[in-house]
Formats: structure tokens, C-alpha cells, sequence
């Protein structure tokens, strides 16, 4: 093994306390009220800084760190969804996001339907999705539900939707932020050991969890951030002791 | 060349997006897509009903004058409308995965041309009625219907772009197609109103243009070549300005939705 699938370079990423990213230039129209009234400054603040590191092919990276310390935004970092203001991400092949619960569904579709659409925008054909569904259903345990709208499900049963669909390719970069967390114990047991056969299959794994066992169980390295800034980053039982350590 | 090879690769994707318009549309309605075409007769049989038997305008083939315009003019109107809306009613997906952004209002305005396309067949009981028959002339339809496309693909691309930071957008847009619907003869001749001062009005108006253009063709009439080359024109530079803005601030969607 030994080959590199994931590097940061000096990830860096701005907010404004609205929760919206500070834009140094460009005066928008919503601006004008406070630039006439003076008041409401902008307090920026980096929700990333200086972020940078590299990842082999098998790597399943734990991301420790208590709320708002910048984790999930890391991940939609690499996912592709928010861009960064300060350096760059370079990846080899695809990378399958899980972020936040449930995936991006289509409410009113049925599983059937979404199966397709979340599918598609994964980046799979049709032709592929199609050869791959009953396989998809099964795993999610879902059969009896697959053609009632989303809008009706749980949130379980949502992400184990999304995870089943998710996982049924071997991408080389697979994110999973927080999905595992919400399955029953049999589910969980069930996408952990998919996760090792994926990773015996080469793919590179980032989990957010704050379930410190969980990330034990999966992870082989571990990453703390504090206040957007890493802090620890290694091997697994060593980064894990010193978080066990910070939280107290 | 870049952005060519990943629109190929996503078209796939595309195709999904559209269908979704269209299957939701009318997802839980009795007749489903039936009122694609139910919808611009019951419409013409009330404008006709109205501006024809009422207040005593147009010939045999007024209904038909009214279809034609009326249907071209509420693609425009609902699929800008629809793209306006994209971002803001796709911002669950956008948090969560990475796709071009571009192809959500792009769906939004194919679904409505594809099923303005299948509206289009209610043309062909209405030419019976009103004693139109068919020509080798009709065919050119197809040009100001493809001109139609560029146009609003140009001005959904604007609306998209400008209505996630500044959502009254879509409301003020509301009024301003109310204007355009006015200002685009689709329930009147214009004949009055061109030989006033104020044909400029329609001259420049491309969605006019277009309307005037189809209706030549379908009934038979000289096409006006000046008129549809003018939207042409105005369609391409809308066209290209939508792509720029939405390309430029694409990125910063994230944030404000």
C-alpha cells in the first residue's frame, strides 16, 4: 500500500458570525443597511486554519473534537461542497460524501426513486444503479418500504437508505459524518463491517462520530480539532488516549 | 472544453433532474400529465370566451391566435419562475453533495420545455377547428420554439443567480411578467399598437418576437426574420451574461441558503 488517495494543503476557511463566509470584496445589497446605520460589524472568525494532511489508500481517519470545533465543515470542505479560502485539496478518484443525516433526498420520491436520483448524483449510471438495486434494497433491510415517499421515514431509516446507497460501489474516498450514530445496534454492526471490507478493498475512510468506541473500532488513525486548528494527529490509541484525556 | 466533458459525463444526471420536475408536477393528481394538455384548452376556451364572444375581437381563428401565444408565454413564465426557485428549493442536495450547480435551474426550465412540448399537441385539434391546415410552412416552428429556449434559458440563469441573495427577486419577478405577458400581444392583435408610437414596445420585446414568429408559422404567414433574429440576439447576450454571473458566484450559494 503506501500510495497517497487524500492531501490537504493549508485548508483554511472564513465565517462571519452570521454564520455566513466572509466575503473580503464585493459589497452586496443586504450590506447596505448596516453600512449606512454603521452599526453590526462583521466578527470574523476561521472555522478552519492551516488544515494539512495526507491520507494512504486504506486509511480510515477518525475525526475527534467536541461541536463546533470545525469538523463537519472539514468534510464538506472535502466533499467539495464549500470551497475554501486558503489552500486546496488534491484526491485521486471518487470521493462518496454522507453528510449530516439522510443524504440529499428527494422528500416526496419513494426509496424506489431515490434510489436512482441520490444515485445519479453520486455519479453512477443508471445502467450500473439498476444492476445493483435489489442488492441496495436488501442491505438497507427496507424492502417492505421502498416505495413510500421519504417524507414518511425515519431518520434512521433514512441514512441507512443513504449508506446503502452510498457504499454499494467501492469509492476510493468515502465520508461519513455522524451516520452511523443514528441505525439500530443491528444496522450498525451490519455498515461497520462493510466499512472494513471497503477498506480492505483500498477505500479511504473519514468518520466523525462522537462515539469514541465506534471510532476506535473502525478508525487506524485519528485526528482532534479544537477551534478549527488540529491539535492531535496519528495513530489511532495514541490520539484517542489524549482526547480521552481532554474531555475529561 | 473541461466543462463540456463533465456536462456529458452528468447528463445522465440531468436527465434524473428533469424527470423529477416532471414526475412531481403532477405527482397526486388525478390526470396527471393529462393537464398538460387539458389546462391550455380549458385556458383558451375561457381568453376566447372573454376577448372573442365578449368583447367582440377576432376572427375564426382567434382561438388558435390565443393558444399559441399563451402557451409559449407560460413556459417563460413558469420555468423562470421555476429556475428563480432552484437553488433556494434545492439547498437540502447542495449541502450534501457535490454536483454542478448550474443543473439545477437548467432541469427546471428543461421539464417545462418538455412538457410545454406535449402541450403543443393541442394545436393540432384547434388548426382542425379553425380550418388551419397543415403545411410544409409549420414547420418552422421549431426556430422561434428553439429561439424561445435560448431566451429563457438566458433569463432563468440571471434570476437563479440574483434570487439567492436577494429573495425578493422572485416576487418582484411576479410583476414584471405580468408585464411582459401585457406587452406581448398574446391576448390582443397588435396591429393598433404597432402603427401607434409605442411599437417599440413589442419590436424589442423578444418574447413578442417569438410569439409573433410561431404564429406565422402555424398559420401560415410570412415568418418575420427581423424579429426572430432581434430575440436571438437579445437571448444570446442574456444567455451569456446568466452563465458568467452564475459561474462567478456559484460558490458563495453555499452560504446564503
Amino acid at each position: 500500500m503506501g500510495k497517497e488517495t487524500l492531501r490537504l494543503e493549508g485548508i483554511g476557511i472564513k465565517f462571519n458570525l452570521a454564520g455566513k463566509k466572509a466575503k473580503p470584496k464585493s459589497t452586496q445589497l443586504k450590506d447596505i443597511p448596516s453600512m449606512i446605520f454603521g452599526g453590526n460589524k462583521r466578527q470574523e472568525f476561521w472555522a478552519l486554519k492551516d488544515i494539512s494532511f495526507s491520507l494512504e489508500r486504506g486509511d480510515r481517519l477518525g475525526i475527534l473534537g467536541l461541536n463546533g470545533a470545525g469538523k463537519s465543515t472539514l468534510l464538506k470542505v472535502i466533499a467539495g461542497v464549500f470551497k475554501p479560502n486558503e489552500g486546496k485539496v488534491i484526491h485521486k478518484g471518487t470521493i462518496v460524501p454522507l453528510l449530516e443525516l439522510g443524504a440529499g433526498f428527494e422528500k416526496q420520491y419513494t426509496g424506489t426513486e431515490n434510489i436512482f436520483l441520490y444515485g445519479s448524483m453520486l455519479g453512477y449510471s443508471r445502467k450500473y444503479l439498476q444492476s445493483k438495486y435489489d442488492e441496495i434494497v436488501e442491505f438497507s433491510g427496507l424492502k417492505k418500504f421502498i416505495d413510500v415517499p421519504i417524507q414518511n421515514y425515519s431518520s434512521g431509516m433514512r441514512s441507512k437508505l443513504g449508506f446503502s446507497i452510498a457504499t454499494i460501489a467501492e469509492p476510493e474516498i468515502l465520508i461519513l459524518d455522524e451516520v452511523l450514530s443514528v441505525g439500530d445496534a443491528k444496522f450498525r454492526k451490519k455498515s461497520e463491517a462493510k466499512i472494513h471490507s471497503m477498506m480492505e478493498g483500498g477505500t479511504t475512510v473519514l468518520f466523525v462520530s462522537h462515539s469514541l468506541e465506534q471510532v476506535k473500532r473502525i478508525c487506524n488513525k485519528a485526528m482532534i480539532l479544537e477551534q478549527g486548528r488540529i491539535v492531535g494527529f496519528g495513530d489511532i490509541d495514541k490520539v484517542s488516549a489524549i482526547y480521552a484525556e481532554m474531555i475529561g | 472544453m473541461g466543462h463540456l466533458k463533465t456536462f456529458w459525463k452528468r447528463r445522465e444526471l440531468l436527465w434524473e433532474l428533469v424527470k423529477r420536475g416532471i414526475k412531481l408536477k403532477y405527482r397526486k393528481s388525478y390526470l396527471g400529465i393529462i393537464w398538460s394538455l387539458l389546462e391550455p384548452i380549458l385556458s383558451t376556451i375561457v381568453l376566447t370566451v372573454v376577448f372573442g364572444t365578449l368583447l367582440g375581437r377576432g376572427g375564426r381563428d382567434f382561438p388558435l391566435y390565443v393558444l399559441c401565444g399563451r402557451l409559449l408565454y407560460s413556459f417563460f413564465a413558469s420555468s423562470t419562475k421555476s429556475a428563480a426557485r432552484s437553488i433556494r428549493m434545492n439547498a437540502p442536495m447542495i449541502k450534501k453533495v457535490y454536483i454542478p450547480k448550474y443543473l439545477y435551474p437548467l432541469s427546471s426550465i428543461l421539464f417545462n420545455y418538455i412538457i410545454t412540448g406535449i402541450s403543443l399537441l393541442v394545436l393540432i385539434p384547434l388548426c382542425v377547428y379553425c380550418r388551419v391546415y397543415p403545411k410544409l410552412h409549420m414547420f418552422y416552428v421549431i426556430l422561434p420554439f428553439a429561439v424561445l429556449f435560448v431566451l429563457t434559458y438566458g433569463c432563468g440563469m440571471i434570476l437563479a443567480t440574483i434570487s439567492v441573495f436577494f429573495r425578493d427577486m422572485e416576487y418582484l419577478w411576479d410583476v414584471l411578467l405580468t408585464l411582459i405577458m401585457y406587452s406581448s400581444a398574446i391576448m390582443y392583435y397588435p396591429e393598433k399598437l404597432m402603427k401607434s408610437g409605442y411599437y417599440w414596445i413589442l419590436k424589442f420585446n423578444p418574447l413578442f418576437c417569438v410569439i409573433t414568429n410561431f404564429r406565422d408559422a402555424i398559420m401560415g404567414q410570412p415568418m418575420e426574420w427581423n424579429y426572430l433574429l432581434t430575440a436571438l440576439e437579445i437571448g444570446i447576450v442574456l444567455s451569456l451574461i446568466g452563465t458568467y454571473m452564475f459561474y462567478k458566484k456559484q460558490d458563495e450559494f453555499i452560504l446564503a441558503i
